[in-house]
């Protein structure tokens, strides 16, 4: 139980229209991430959907009711925030019983619930410290155990690893992944970053300045990007977006290749150029070639291959996983 | 080597205005222990001599001092009582956003500003006066008979007036404390499916704790010399109605020129005043340590 439809949806502050009008259909068990540049209207988004912020126009319904003007307790939802929002002077199953105490279940129950979720998300040891005593990932626990605590139709996700280290939210986000499994509940996770994007989502949502870009599954989105925007945006490293002569040969205003596309020789080639920067990652380098041609390309080839700054390449694109883009940046479908 | 030189000339340095400052301290505090173990009355100059506790024995079972002391405290917990409240009350209403916020923080700061000297007078005879006050014009406007306040509720009356002057400051803390409340967490509180009443009472309560601690502590320290307001309006009556510790050791020593006795009077003043610095400390111990 929790799909959730938007429909016509918009928000405006004042004069300033954040969102136009979007739809979208979110179904039961989803793992929908919407991701977008900061800025881009993705959090104004899910707060709506969580009822914190007022919709200007349009209608969110959620398992087939119209919950537009509903309290965000009403909803049926929960939100684990940026900042965790912890309450700080409360210990951890204090925060984990809140949603429980407000609901008026009675003590057993509470008691029942907080140590379930607490053995699913390793926290039994903790319950008794302040938030202010725990790590950063522990308190994104607490945030989670805290939101399935309700059992709610949907989780809402706001950035919510963005303040872990780089390690922690690679683990943090097998957690997240394991827990939608676990659960099966429809989870809406916003995120800037188009890695956690790829590798968590059933379903991404590429905003871009409150439009939405694209909608589709993480290879969908990877193998036929529906626009300039969505083809830069997801993919790392950024696909190599050429522009002018090279990209009119090909009858596009612009010509996309991704750096896993590019063959890379130092004896022959369709593009010739000279190595600049090299990245290496070990199992990966990626090299930054500008090419007489095609300007600047990153080439991303096996950890290998070595290459000297200033010696003169060969590159290769992979014809058919080449994309073209018109002049209005959509893509233009291959015959 | 030069930290340790550094170190020493740092305390050469400051040693001036030390010392200044603990003699300012320890001289009128030592004399006036000293006053209250003489005979001392200004009307028999000249026969100043050593009497021992009696002094002490005089104030500490005169029982106009345990209804001053009670008045003090009265005093003091009611003003608290009244500030506290109200400072939430009002610091809540000034934190949401309205037309001409900025005019009003400022008139509801005003009232610190007004020296309790004249704010008692204000009080006294613009408002408060049976005849010509506010108050007892709104009472026969609606048809009742005007309170004679300072007859009918004197101590009450204090209170309101020390109440008012200390209100601003009150709000002025726990406004500033209001707004570095993290909206994210009443956020989560709002989606945990948490009312207005739940939560101010789990969220904005508790972090409001240390703000008032630090308005109860500092207000306790000023409240316990009440004096001007006391002396401008009732003069400590009817009787010793509104008579507290400060005005008790002030009639002592100026109005029956007993020096020996209204000093033994300000070291029990001290001493209580100590004692209350005891609990108040231990209670903001517990409150910082969370």
């Amino acid at each position: 139980m929790g799909s959730i439809t938007l429909e016509k949806v918009s928000k405006s502050f004042g004069t300033t229209t954040v969102i136009p009008e979007i739809d979208l259909e979110i179904d039961n068990g989803e793992f929908v991430v919407f991701v977008g540049p900061s800025g881009c209207g993705k959090s104004t988004l899910l707060r709506m959907i969580a009822g914190l912020e007022d919709l200007s126009a349009g209608r969110i319904v959620i398992d087939g009711k119209d919950m537009s003007n509903e309290a965000p307790a009403h909803r049926g939802l929960s939100m684990v925030f940026q900042s965790y929002a912890l309450y700080p002077h409360m210990s951890v199953y204090q925060n984990i019983a809140f949603p429980l105490k407000m609901d008026g279940q009675d003590k057993a129950t509470i008691d029942k619930k907080v140590r379930d979720a607490a053995n699913i998300l390793n926290l039994a040891n903790y319950l008794d410290r302040r938030p202010g005593q725990l790590s950063g990932g522990q308190r994104q626990r607490v945030a989670i155990g805290r939101a399935i605590v309700r059992q709610p139709k949907a989780f809402l996700f706001d950035e919510p690893l963005s303040n872990l280290d780089a390690a922690l939210r690679g683990n943090m986000r097998l957690e997240i992944s394991d827990l939608h499994h676990q659960l099966q509940t429809t989870m809406i996770y916003v995120t800037h970053d188009q890695v956690e994007a790829m590798t968590m989502a059933d379903k991404i949502v590429v905003l871009n300045a409150g439009r939405i870009e694209q909608v589709g599954s993480p290879l969908d989105l990877y193998r036929s990007p529906r626009n300039v925007f969505v083809a830069g945006f997801i993919g790392s490293p950024r696909m190599n977006l050429i522009e002018g002569p090279e990209a009119a040969r090909h009858d596009a205003a612009t010509l996309g290749v991704r750096p896993e596309h590019v063959k890379i020789s130092t004896t022959e080639g369709a593009w010739k150029g000279t190595v600049g920067v090299s990245e290496h990652l070990g199992s990966d380098t990626f090299i930054h070639v500008q090419t007489e041609s095609a300007g600047k390309i990153t080439v991303r080839t096996d950890g290998d291959f070595t290459a000297e700054h200033g010696q003169p390449v060969y590159l290769t694109p992979d014809a058919p996983r080449m994309h073209r883009f018109g002049a209005d940046g959509q893509a233009i479908q291959r015959t | 080597m030069a930290t340790l030189q550094t170190r020493a000339t740092a305390r050469l340095m400051m040693s001036p205005a030390v010392i200044l400052l603990f003699l300012w301290m320890i001289v009128p505090l030592a004399m006036t222990l000293y006053f209250s173990f003489l005979r001392y009355n200004l009307l028999m100059p000249g026969t100043e001599e050593y009497i021992g506790v009696v002094n002490y024995q005089y104030f500490l079972t005169d029982p106009a001092f345990f209804t001053a002391l009670g008045n003090t405290l009265m005093l003091v917990g009611g003003t608290l009582l009244i500030t506290v409240i109200g400072g939430i009350l009002l610091a809540l209403v000034l934190d949401q956003p309205f037309f001409g916020q900025g005019i009003v923080r400022l008139l509801v700061i005003a009232p610190f500003f007004v020296m309790p000297t004249v704010s008692a007078l204000v009080w006294k005879n613009m408002l408060m006066h049976p005849v010509n006050g506010l108050f007892a014009w709104i009472a026969r406007t609606f048809g009742f008979q005007p309170i004679d306040w300072f007859a009918q509720l004197p101590l009450f009356s204090i209170i309101l007036i020390v109440a008012w002057q200390w209100l601003p400051f009150a709000t002025l803390i726990l406004l500033t404390a209001l707004q570095s409340l993290d909206g994210e967490q009443i956020e989560a509180a709002e989606m945990d499916g948490a009312g207005v009443f739940s939560r101010f009472y789990y969220l904005v309560l508790p972090h409001l704790s240390r703000a008032i601690t630090v308005v109860i502590l500092i207000q306790t320290i000023f409240l316990l010399s009440v004096f001007a307001e006391i002396l401008v309006t009732t003069n400590g009556g009817p009787g010793i109605q509104t008579t507290n510790i400060t005005y008790l050791i002030y009639m002592q020593a100026l109005l029956q020129f007993d020096v020996g006795g209204a000093s033994a009077g300000g070291i029990v003043a001290v001493v209580l005043a100590n004692i209350v610095a005891f609990f108040l400390i231990r209670l903001i111990g517990k409150n910082l340590e969370r």
